[in-house]
């Protein structure tokens, strides 16, 4: 298992909350470059299995597996270090600082230099961090307060964050929310082209299927904290089950999955 | 046997004494979120009123509906301080309406003084609980039996409030979620004033109750608000069972631990409190808190002094450099004290402001410094620098102990363990009378002769002070310092960014420690002496009323709260007997005036004018 040829291997991922089980038994892998959308109807157990691969949860069973490392059960900042980026449903980011230093601060936690008394802070890293919020779309607002950035914005600050690290596994959390269409597509364009360009592996959880089905490889779905399909867009959109439990559910989404792609 | 079970008895009552105040703190912090310091002050008031009436009015009647009148009193009182003081300042900060209420139990203890004098009163006995019960040959007074049936009865009475009335249920539902009550259209103002009333009427029967069990003095608020605060931490915020369960506790290890540990009786409840917060964190029965509004929002975007700024700086700095050539010797070290205090406060500031750490026990690295020195002096025969060094490290030793306990809390449970983390340091220092002197203190701990006349010391103290407070500004704007804003902005994006919470704000007590311990060192060196009241609660107060009367946004606030404050505590004690009065109310007056701290006023002027640098002012209020 530990020389897993896969960038992520999940292995019987098992969490439950009293008596409710939000995860039970959920396997899958991820390939370098590739990307995985987790879709499901609300309480499906997305979060929960998101916040296990990052830490933030600890599991209480399962395996995961990172390039062959054992990651379950290490507290976040282990796992970030060992290459897990990821942006969060609602944003988190530092709220004092401008765009511009929140991308810095991470960098210079990547490069191990935060441990340092003296030295301008703002000094450091300084093209290294404009050219990730070139990548993401936000240069124009470097030196603006990260507080005062609309909320899309905040999304794409999250992004050029967790990129900081380099990482191998990119964990997004709804990474649209709250955007206006064509700054969604322009984001998962960029995001997809990044993970291929530079064989960075994506998770994702999304409500909007649009995004979902034109941006993923896979698509992997959740109900009641088990994986009911996985596979490409297509099949997993003609799998009867997701129909019946997410997909065929509410008109809103029912409607683009009868029209056929767009 | 009989004994214990006597003591026990003892404890029980206690106990019960404990509960009735510690309730009422707890049921208002649970609803409006306010550390009411002045929780004390009202128990003080309690007792002295009741005094007052059982005095007059004689008879079984008299004496207890003079209990009863006092309470409901001093309820009315609390319900005045809430609507017109507390009402202004509940969206400020959490910590200025820790501010106002220290202010306001400043100004009680010195009305307090005014009006009943500052002997001990001794009320009369309860009429009908006068004498003591034989249990098993042993007496035990009738009134403990009392207050031990009262405790549980008051409990069963708030548990039926609680249930049975439409108040408490909003009560209840207020504690969990204030946010939802509202959106659910009850009224705010009319549900927080109600509970703070109930939460003082408690308070204040408690105080009243005291009147014949123990003497009613001016500094009996202090006493209880300490223990109150233990009792309501280990219980956990906001919980009346949790009180309730805390007060047995503690009351029961204070009966008995005096007679099994009599050395460490007094900082016994200290312990406990600490164990219960390493195991518990939130307190026996408290939950988690709903993440508390920042210290510090993200008012103004740091940055590292203008050429402008610097030059104007280094134009006060030689001004002040030159005071010893105009000013008398008594000024001169008067300003020495104010600079001590500077450095002392900006390494608070640090703390709160950077760090996001609010400490309510910064005096102890503070009082380590002062003693490091005092002993190098007196046991170790070293000049005045190694002893300053000595005194440095011993703070800094403090805060590697303390430090990594504490960072395991946050918010109101990490000042919590601060403070009893100071306390413990203080009892030692009372208490270890062969090493430290006890209460007595140390004396005899002078400079060497170049550093002797005021003048010299005063250069040294301004070099120190202005070394500290630079210092602590370059590690503000270094990675370091942006590590550790950004635990405090978001624990959840630091840990994924791979930032070890704990050891960055374990790093950053160390060096607030580290920078207290040498401003103490230097107080030492000043006053020629060490007491136990530099590690006292009130030195923490006076540490935190200076970053919060500066303004706790503004890295200079801290300079200037504590030259203020200083100067004006200073100032206050020699004109007046009532300087206690005085400063209490120019802190209510500044907070509901400008909640933002002095500091703030500049701020506010300063945004008016074109900004310096390319980043425009934040808007003041940011995030949730």
């Amino acid at each position: 298992m530990s020389a897993s040829p896969n960038l992520l291997a999940v292995e019987g991922l098992r969490k439950s909350y009293g008596g409710v089980h939000a995860v039970q038994g959920v396997s899958f892998s991820l390939e370098a470059g590739e990307i995985l959308a987790l879709i499901g109807p609300n309480g499906a157990g997305k979060s929960t299995c998101f916040n296990m691969l990052n830490g933030q949860i600890k599991p209480d069973g399962g395996t995961i597996h990172l390039k062959g490392e054992a990651i379950a059960g290490l507290p976040p900042r282990l796992i970030c270090r060992r290459g897990v980026g990821r942006t969060f449903q609602i944003t988190a980011t530092f709220a004092s600082m401008s765009v511009r230093e929140n991308v810095q601060t991470a960098l210079s936690t990547f490069a191990g230099q935060d441990r340092r008394l003296f030295g301008l802070a703002t000094r450091q890293h300084r093209h290294e961090a404009d050219g990730l919020l070139d990548h993401v779309g936000l240069l124009a607002q470097a030196d603006r307060p990260c507080a005062e950035l609309a909320y899309g914005d905040l999304k794409r600050l999250e992004l050029a964050v967790a990129l900081s690290g380099k990482p191998a596994l990119l964990l997004m959390d709804e990474p649209t929310a709250g955007m206006a269409p064509r700054e969604r597509i322009a984001l998962m364009r960029f995001t997809a082209s990044m993970a291929r360009a530079q064989g960075i592996g994506v998770l994702f959880t999304e409500h909007d299927m649009d995004i979902v089905f034109e941006h993923a490889d896979r698509v992997m779905v959740l109900n009641r904290g088990e994986v009911i399909a996985v596979g490409t867009p297509e099949t997993v959109r003609r799998d009867p089950r997701v129909r019946t439990t997410y997909l065929g559910e509410g008109l809103v989404y029912a409607r683009p999955v009868e029209g056929g792609a767009p | 046997m009989s004994f214990y079970v006597a003591q026990f008895l003892t404890g029980l009552a206690e106990a019960s004494s404990l509960f009735l105040v510690a309730c009422g703190l707890s049921i208002i912090f649970g609803v409006t979120r306010i550390v009411n310091f002045a929780h004390g002050a009202f128990y003080m008031l309690g007792a002295y009123i009741a005094y007052t009436l059982a005095e007059r009015f004689s008879g079984a009647i008299g004496f207890w509906g003079s209990l009863l009148t006092a309470a409901i009193i001093v309820a009315m009182l609390g319900a005045l301080v809430e609507t017109v003081l507390l009402r202004r300042i509940y969206h400020a900060p959490e910590l200025f309406q820790l501010l106002a209420t220290f202010g306001l139990t400043l100004m009680v203890e010195d009305l307090a003084v005014i009006i009943w004098g500052p002997e001990d009163l001794v009320g009369p006995r309860a009429p009908g609980f006068k004498g003591a019960v034989m249990i098993l040959g042993q007496a035990v007074p009738s009134y403990d039996l009392l207050l031990i049936v009262l405790g549980p009865l008051v409990f069963g009475l708030l548990w039926m409030l609680f249930h049975k009335t439409r108040f408490g249920v909003l009560v209840r539902a207020a504690t969990q979620d204030r946010e939802m009550v509202a959106a659910l259209g009850v009224n705010q103002r009319w549900l927080f004033t109600g509970v703070f009333a109930l939460g003082i009427f408690l308070a204040a029967l408690g105080g009243a109750l005291q009147i014949s069990r123990d003497a009613v003095n001016h500094t009996m608020d202090l006493r209880i608000i300490v223990e109150t605060f233990v009792v309501v931490v280990i219980g956990g915020l906001g919980s009346v069972g949790g009180a309730f369960l805390a007060a047995l506790i503690v009351a029961e290890f204070n009966a008995f631990g005096i007679l099994i540990f009599p050395g460490i009786s007094m900082i016994l409840m200290f312990i406990i409190m600490a164990l219960v917060l390493i195991v518990r964190p939130y307190g026996l029965l408290g939950r988690l808190e709903a993440p508390t509004r920042a210290v510090i929002a993200a008012a103004i975007v740091w940055a590292p002094l203008s050429s402008a700024g610097r030059i104007a700086v280094a134009a006060i700095v030689v001004a002040v450099a030159l005071m010893p050539f105009g000013v008398g010797d008594y000024w001169l070290t008067v300003g020495s004290e104010i600079l001590i205090f500077v450095l002392f406060a900006a390494s608070l500031q640090f703390l709160m402001s950077t760090g996001g750490l609010v400490s309510f026990g910064h005096a102890a690295f503070f009082g380590l410094g002062a003693y490091g020195a005092a002993l190098a002096v007196k046991d170790l025969g070293l000049p005045l620098l190694p002893a300053l060094a000595c005194g440095t490290t011993l703070g800094c030793a403090g805060a590697v102990v303390i430090g990594w306990f504490c960072v395991r809390l946050s918010g109101v449970y990490f000042a919590m363990l601060t403070l009893a983390f100071a306390q413990i340091v203080y009892s030692v220092a009372f208490q270890w009378t062969d090493v430290t002197g006890g209460d007595n203190g140390m004396l005899g701990v002078w400079p060497d002769a170049w550093a002797a006349s005021p003048h010299t010391f005063f250069w040294l103290a301004l070099a120190v002070a202005l070394g500290g407070v630079v210092l602590l500004r370059m590690i503000v704007f270094s990675p370091f310092g942006y590590r550790l804003r950004a635990v405090r902005d978001s624990a959840l994006r630091a840990e994924a960014t791979g930032i070890n919470r704990m050891t960055t704000q374990w790093a950053a007590l160390i060096i607030a420690g580290t920078f207290a311990g040498l401003a103490g060192a230097l107080f030492a060196f000043l006053k020629g002496s060490v007491f136990p009241d530099s590690l006292g609660v009130s030195t923490s107060v006076d540490g935190l009323v200076m970053v919060l009367l500066g303004g706790i946004g503004t890295i200079s606030g801290s300079v200037l709260g504590a030259v203020v404050y200083k100067a004006l505590s200073i100032f206050l004690v020699s004109q007046t007997d009532y300087s206690k009065l005085v400063l209490g109310a120019v802190i209510v007056g500044l907070v509901v005036v400008f909640p933002g701290g002095l500091g703030g006023i500049t701020a506010r002027f300063s945004r008016l004018r074109p900004v310096l640098g390319p980043a425009p002012p934040a808007r003041p209020e940011s995030l949730g």
